[in-house]
């Protein structure tokens, strides 16, 4: 017989934590799965939205940028392309990004009444906004063939970015969630430092734009290096290989002490939301 | 005599709890449970400049809602948590569930637990009936695979056939409650932890759920551990009871004695006493109250338990002749029965026969009557009283109104 003992004491970091992520681990995308069905409940056009945003997300962001900054444009890529490139890994960080930080707050009811570990709750936040980047994609791909723009193998190596920006996107999330239900503060810092990171991420311009005396101070957005290699695996653009490094160092300090903060400030959290 | 030893009784402690406490930071000033992180730079910068100032911290008190709180509980068991309101019944469930962790103590749990401590937890309103049972279970703990295997037990469980493809936000509270508990109560844990949840829900809903619990434990070995305020469904499903009193355990024991206990702590003496004009008259009925045999204040009693009288009456005047006249009142305050002494002195004690009273709240009223004139002094509707069913033949028709007392007779069949 199968003996699942557990013991329960102040302070005791369980082993268990880790078998029971595994073995909850289909809450993982059936809390994303409630939040997409829900998402589109009794509207007209229902899951059409998750196209329209982006695209008209893009199609503004490339008048914009077009016109009125001219940007570091390349010859032989279509603006809107490089545009596009760029938005779709920053708008799946900065929708990942919010709705990670809000995800505790947002099932209070779950945290108080019901246990399973939970990271799992901001990781299917992220997972949901994953899906929304699924279709963006498919939107590129659109593109792609609307310029007749055809993209070379490096495109291949696309998914190796997917899995920074959401290791990039949970690590700050989990960080920022679990300080959230202390400090209410965080719902309000949060959507002004996705507004100005959009500014500060070469979203709307290249990354070669950048003078090379801020190249350091600028590469320490995470994002930087995240967009900078979907750039590259899609376009052909050229890489800063030491920008790129410094990224993803950031990205995986980011997770490592959100995991650390999470599991520190886990036990507190019925007691605080 | 061959004596088979079997090692599976060397574990059968599922739950152990030792020394479990837990406690709550109250702060008396304005700050409020989440804390703005403004607040908190603003006023750690004033604590580095004051060094002398007494700071304006806030002042804690410690508020211990569990205390030592200690007990096992055997693999099969059915154990009732009782409490007033405030006790810590829920505290503990929660450090139970790993909820919320406790700040001195050791539990030892063996074996998967699965906890109702609300209804419809994690149900989302705009879901329909048959998309919350996946969610409601995957939340509770179960596989998509389990589910789908027990959907149609589930939704006849529940009884929502009709409407398993219409959002949840359109369900009645009953429907509501009925679904939520069909899918907890298709959960296979060795332990189950059910919360006051029965509390919403009309009777055949209870005791479909008391059934379940019962059933649960009884033929498939799983421990159930129930709070409640209801003592007659405590008494019915449960072998053993905790009373928790302030954070503490006061007793664990057997359930009739815990709850004997429990009623006799609890008690609200709603005895009666006269007002001072009463003086004039010859005869009147100073002091009222009910107790138990021996005497002691007790207002809730078990069906099997003798209710008791007492009566102060003042006799001004030695030679008028009367008797005692008490009307057994229920709740709808018609007269159940009434019983007469034939004489009266200044102290007097009546003790109802047992398992006579169906469950129920009920109250007396008194009466000094003089033979062929009429009440000399009355009191009305006073000292109340419950009675309590715990297993009586009459227990599983609930709230149905089966009358003030039980029935005598003898059948016959042929």
């Amino acid at each position: 017989m199968q003996t699942n003992r557990i013991i329960i004491e102040p302070g005791r970091n369980e082993k268990n934590y880790w078998r029971d992520l595994w073995l909850f681990r289909e809450l993982f995308y059936i809390l994303s799965w409630r939040d997409i069905k829900v998402r589109y409940k009794q509207t007209v056009i229902g899951a059409a939205w998750s196209v329209i945003r982006p695209l008209l997300t893009t199609i503004i962001f490339t008048i914009v940028f077009s016109r009125l900054a001219k940007l570091g444009a390349r010859p032989g890529v279509p603006y809107a392309i490089l545009v596009f490139a760029g938005m779709l890994p920053w708008q799946f960080f900065a929708n990942a990004l919010s709705e990670a930080s809000n995800s505790l707050i947002g099932n209070a009811n779950l945290v108080s009444k019901v246990y399973f570990p939970r990271m799992i709750i901001p990781a299917s936040s992220v997972i949901t906004s994953l899906v929304d980047f699924g279709i963006s994609f498919l939107l590129l791909l659109g593109m792609c063939v609307f310029y007749q723009y055809v993209p070379d193998i490096k495109i291949l190596l696309l998914p190796v970015f997917v899995l920074l920006a959401l290791t990039a996107a949970l690590g700050v999330g989990l960080f920022i969630t679990a300080l959230n239900v202390k400090y209410r503060d965080f719902r309000y810092i949060i959507p002004f430092i996705v507004q100005i990171g959009l500014y500060i991420s070469p979203v709307g311009f290249s990354s070669s734009v950048v003078p090379e005396k801020w190249r350091l101070w600028y590469s320490l957005n995470p994002m930087v290096g995240i967009i900078d290699g979907f750039r590259w695996c899609i376009l052909g653009e050229p890489m800063h290989g030491s920008a790129f490094m410094i990224s993803i160092l950031i990205t995986f300090l980011f997770v490592a002490l959100g995991i650390y903060y999470f599991r520190k400030t886990e036990k507190s959290f019925a007691d605080n939301i | 005599m061959l004596t088979i030893f079997d090692s599976s009784h060397m574990s059968d402690t599922v739950i152990k709890v030792e020394g479990l406490s837990k406690r709550f930071i109250i702060s008396h000033e304005k700050r409020e449970r989440y804390t703005s992180l403004g607040d908190v730079l603003t006023r750690r910068v004033k604590e580095l400049f004051n060094n002398n100032a007494s700071t304006q911290r806030e002042t804690h008190e410690e508020f211990w809602a569990l205390k030592d709180v200690e007990f096992e509980v055997k693999r099969g068991d059915r154990l009732g948590i009782i409490g007033r309101n405030g006790a810590g019944k829920s505290t503990l469930l929660k450090i139970l569930s790993r909820i919320t962790e406790p700040t001195k103590g050791r539990i030892s749990i063996e074996g998967r637990v699965a906890s109702l401590l609300e209804v419809g937890t994690g149900f989302h309103p705009e879901l329909t009936g048959s998309e919350n049972i996946f969610l409601n279970g995957a939340v509770l703990g179960m596989s998509r695979a389990e589910i789908k295997i027990k959907f149609d037990e589930i939704v006849a469980f529940a009884e929502v056939e009709r409407f398993l493809d219409t959002p949840v936000k359109r369900y009645s509270s009953g429907m509501y409650v009925r679904l939520a508990f069909a899918v907890a109560a298709h959960l296979e844990p060795e332990i189950l932890i059910v919360d006051e949840v029965l509390a919403v829900g009309d009777a055949q809903f209870q005791k479909k759920c008391l059934g379940k619990m019962e059933d649960v434990s009884k033929n498939e070995g799983r421990t159930v551990l129930f709070v409640s305020h209801d003592l007659n469904a405590i008494s019915s499903l449960t072998k053993k009871v905790v009373v928790l009193k302030n954070g503490s355990v006061s007793m664990f024991d057997e359930t009739i004695k815990s709850i004997a206990h429990y009623q006799a702590d609890f008690r609200k003496p709603e005895a009666f006493i006269a007002l001072a004009e009463k003086l004039s008259k010859p005869i009147y009925i100073k002091n009222v109250r009910v107790c138990n045999a021996d005497e002691q204040d007790q207002t809730s009693f078990l069906y099997t338990e003798s209710v008791a009288f007492e009566f102060i009456i003042e006799i001004n005047d030695e030679r008028i002749k009367c008797d005692l006249f008490v009307m057994v009142l229920d709740a709808k305050k018609r007269t159940v029965f009434a019983l007469e002494s034939n004489q009266i002195s200044k102290k007097m004690k009546i003790i109802l026969d047992p398992s006579y009273l169906v469950r129920g709240n009920y109250s007396i009223s008194v009466l000094i009557n003089q033979p062929k004139i009429g009440p000399v002094d009355e009191v009305e509707d006073v000292c109340s009283f419950e009675i309590i069913d715990n297993g009586s033949q009459m227990l599983k028709h609930g709230d149905y109104d089966y009358g003030s007392v039980f029935g005598k007779g003898k059948w016959m069949l042929s």
